[in-house]
């Protein structure tokens, strides 16, 4: 239960006004660079939750994300569902996805879960290319309406949901709630023996990590105009979330949202060099982890110890 | 009398073809401890672990305030009132001392993200109560072995349950600490509670207790006052054994001998704490040393840096030459073999398995003379030759490292608080063995002990560490009257 202090969280604040004004001056590019960035913050920063604080190791935080965009697109495109509404339904598809994948999480843990999530990212695949009919299949799904055409607005809501998120994600895992899920991830006996329900606080921690993820999802799904499996299915997504949540520091759900835009943004700025940039962005990621595994937020020195 | 607290009726535990815990019943009232004793394996924990709910019992009923709680699930039972020291520490890596024990505290709501109030205030009081007023900041890992155990004893009464489980907690504790948990434990039972003891401090369990049950293959084998228990012919012959007996031979042989191992003013360093401070040790071959020394004193890192696993300044020489950079493999292969005091046996494979690795090199004849001599020292690790280790007993666990670093064949070989978790019949084995070592081999040893009585019957030599420091070297015989306060 450690309280964020103001000198701690000053630089942060002065960060988050600089992009809260960045619009009028940023060029449209920049900005949905960014966008795409904030979102994909919040999936690195949900699959914080589940696995820097409670310990589950899930390899396949795309299902989770893949559903949320997949509820809210096909709840626009299909039943029209109004935005607000369909980002609502993805939200609950996603939920249900994630207490659904905690059921065999009670059962495994360590690298069988992460096999079982993986499969789980699969099988979506597989669904959505089965039923392409109402998905959309591998061309994707265009939904008729979007959160804004303009570049300013997207970028104003990705900013504000990332860092409601960032907030509501870290005042949880800062909380009594945080420190049980955290007890029940580290010794499932120690913690039940303390008196606690382990299971209904790894559902709990899967439903919570679903929540953040499928909005973000959905939020993306109305930003791009389309659900694609390249672009919130892949496994090659969910890994990057991994790696941006690694990269930026585990259990510091800030960290998440660090290595998220770094990534991002590293992406961009490497596009010149073609293919080659993912390569180097990869392998930019793979000496920082092994160098710093206490990840990006490791190099401040106030986090030692802590 | 009144009503019990706890009743246990023929409660019966079954692993396989292995039966545990064999029809046992009995009754623990509130305001009582009650001693629950018998050799390695015979179901102690195993015991413990059906009342809280770890293990689920085969068949039998455990009546908590008259409602049965066999098979509950574990949460469901800390919330009606038992709470469980466990024989291994399980502490939250991730959380400070202070955390830890405020966990016990918070109500298992996923609504919550308060502690409730007054709750902080709370944890530091029990923390206090424990003697945890120091190091409440400070995260599990970095903490002295006692200091550790206290803050088990502090989650275990976190929730104020009218039943305590105690699983060895006086197991590598020095006499003074020893003598601080029992009064703590004193004090359970004075504010009501009902405490079940398990240990094999045997002469701590006879002044603590109320009442003493032993057991034996997973049957009562006797029930009663300390005093009787003790004296009963079946508990002396299967737990309590013959005692310890001393073989110490003559200075003068010893130090006519070459110098095997030659330790030469090391210093060692965690960050800037200080384990190992000018160190200096010198073992002859064929030489039997001890080193004792209180928790923290600095006896596992001086092993450690001579088996090559930390590094630090300052040089050690082994068989005549200073050694160099050579890997912890290298060093091993040389023949010092570590049983290490965290046992470090790999827990998915068998105990043959265990035992078969670390004989691989000898020769197939020599490998199973070795096996079948160990099998005799130990005779519960051929009964269990097909469980995993993880499964294993405390005790069992201790035997299984003591016998696989014996199955490494070492030249030198250094054994790190050898006696934690043993009954004491397995301590007058384990001594028979020693001497039996000495008197047929050319090995030597380095025995790390705070456990005296265990350690000064098997030395040529007694160094004693304190504070990172050598403060002392000499006899046995003089040990006592010359280094002995504090440790005697
Ligand atoms: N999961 C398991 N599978 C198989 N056998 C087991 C398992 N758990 C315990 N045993 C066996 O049951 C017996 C009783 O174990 P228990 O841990 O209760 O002994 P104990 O009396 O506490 O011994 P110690 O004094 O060494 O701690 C041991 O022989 C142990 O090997
Ligand atoms: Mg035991």
């Amino acid at each position: 239960m450690r309280t964020i202090s103001l000198r701690r969280a000053l630089p942060l604040i002065i960060v988050l006004v600089f992009l809260a004004v960045l619009p009028l001056g940023a060029n449209g590019y920049i900005l949905g660079v960014l966008t795409t960035a904030f979102y994909f913050a919040v999936f690195a920063m949900s699959w914080d939750l589940l696995f820097g604080y409670a310990g589950e190791v899930n390899f396949g935080p795309t299902f989770l994300i893949g559903l949320g965009a997949y509820g809210a697109g096909m709840a626009n495109a299909l039943l029209h569902a109004p935005v607000p509404l369909a980002i609502l339904i993805g939200a609950i598809v996603a939920v249900a996805g994630g207490v659904a994948l905690a059921i065999p999480a009670l059962r495994l843990s360590g690298p069988y879960l992460g096999l079982i999530t993986l499969v789980a990212v699969l099988l979506l695949q597989q669904a959505i290319v089965i039923f392409a009919g109402v998905t959309g299949g591998e061309i994707g799904l265009s939904v008729p309406d979007v959160l804004s055409i303009d570049s300013g607005p997207n970028y104003e809501y990705a900013l504000a949901f990332m860092i409601i998120s960032g907030l509501v994600l870290s005042i949880i895992a800062r909380s009594s709630l945080g420190m049980i899920l955290q007890a029940a991830g580290q010794d499932k006996i120690a913690a039940a023996a303390l008196g606690f329900n382990a299971t209904r606080h790894k559902i709990m921690a899967f439903a919570i990590s679903a929540l953040f993820s499928g909005l973000a999802g959905a939020l993306l799904v109305f930003y791009l105009g389309t659900a694609s499996v390249s672009a919130v299915v892949d496994v090659s997504i969910g890994v990057r979330v991994i790696i941006a949540a690694v990269l930026g520091g585990r259990r510091t759900i800030i960290g998440g949202a660090i290595g998220a835009i770094f990534l991002i943004v590293a992406g961009e700025l490497l596009r010149p060099i073609g293919q080659l940039s993912t390569f180097v962005v990869a392998l930019i990621a793979l000496i920082v982890i092994v160098i710093l595994p206490d990840g990006l937020l490791g190099l401040l020195p106030s986090r030692r110890g802590a | 009398m009144p009503q019990p607290i706890l009743v246990v009726d023929r409660l019966h535990k079954r692993f396989g073809g292995l039966i545990a815990v064999k029809s046992l019943d009995f009754a623990l009232h509130s305001g009582e401890i009650l001693g629950l004793i018998g050799p390695n394996g015979s179901g102690k924990s195993t015991v413990m672990q059906m009342i809280m709910g770890v293990v689920k019992p085969t068949s039998g009923a455990i009546l908590l305030n008259g409602s049965d709680i066999a098979g509950k699930p574990i949460f469901e039972i800390a919330r009606a009132g038992i709470g469980i020291v466990f024989q291994h520490s399980r502490p939250l890596r991730l959380q400070t001392v202070l955390e830890n024990i405020l966990l016990g505290l918070l109500p298992d709501r996923i609504d919550r993200l308060r502690p409730p109030p007054g709750a902080i205030d709370r944890a530091r009081a029990i923390a206090a109560e424990c003697g945890l007023a120091a190091v409440l900041d400070r995260m599990p890992a970095t903490l002295p072995f006692a200091d550790l155990r206290r803050m088990e004893l502090a989650k275990a009464i976190a929730r104020d349950p009218q039943v305590v489980l105690i699983d060895e907690p006086f197991a590598g504790l020095t006499r003074g600490e020893v003598d601080d948990f029992a009064a703590l434990i004193t004090r359970f039972r004075d504010q009501g509670r009902a405490v079940m003891l398990v240990d094999h401090n045997v002469k701590s369990i006879a002044s603590l207790a109320d009442r003493v049950l032993a057991l034996y293959l997973g049957e009562k084998i006797a029930e009663g006052a300390p005093g009787a228990v003790m004296r009963d012919e079946t508990v002396r012959r299967v737990y309590l054994g013959g005692g310890i007996e001393t073989h110490e031979r003559p200075e003068a042989d010893i130090a006519a001998r070459k110098v095997l191992l030659d330790v030469r003013g090391i210093s060692l360093f965690y960050g800037k704490a200080q384990a190992l401070d000018d160190v200096s040790l010198t073992i002859h071959e064929g030489e039997f040393v001890s080193v004792v020394g209180l928790n923290g004193a600095g006896k596992t890192s001086l092993f450690n840096a001579i088996s090559g696993l930390v590094p630090f300044r300052g040089a050690i020489a082994w068989n005549g030459a200073v050694r160099g950079r050579e890997s912890a493999a290298a060093i091993a292969r040389a023949g010092i073999v570590q049983c290490p005091e965290t046992r470090e046996l790999f827990g998915a494979m068998s105990v043959a398995d265990n035992l078969a690795l670390a004989g691989q090199r000898l020769p197939d004849q020599e490998r199973a003379e070795r096996l079948a001599w160990l099998f005799g020292l130990f005779p519960i690790l051929k009964a269990r030759g097909e469980q995993h280790a993880r499964t294993l007993s405390g005790g069992e666990q201790q035997m299984l490292a003591i016998a696989r670093s014996l199955m490494l064949k070492p030249r030198l070989l250094i054994l790190d608080e050898p006696t934690l978790g043993l009954a004491p019949v397995i301590l007058g084995q384990l001594s028979e063995a020693l001497t039996r070592l000495r008197e047929t081999t050319d090995i030597t040893v380095l025995l790390g002990e705070q456990n005296v009585t265990f350690a000064l019957p098997h030395a040529d030599r007694v160094y004693v560490l304190e504070h990172a420091r050598m403060v002392w070297q000499g006899s046995p015989a003089r040990f006592a009257e010359e280094a002995g306060a504090g440790y005697l």
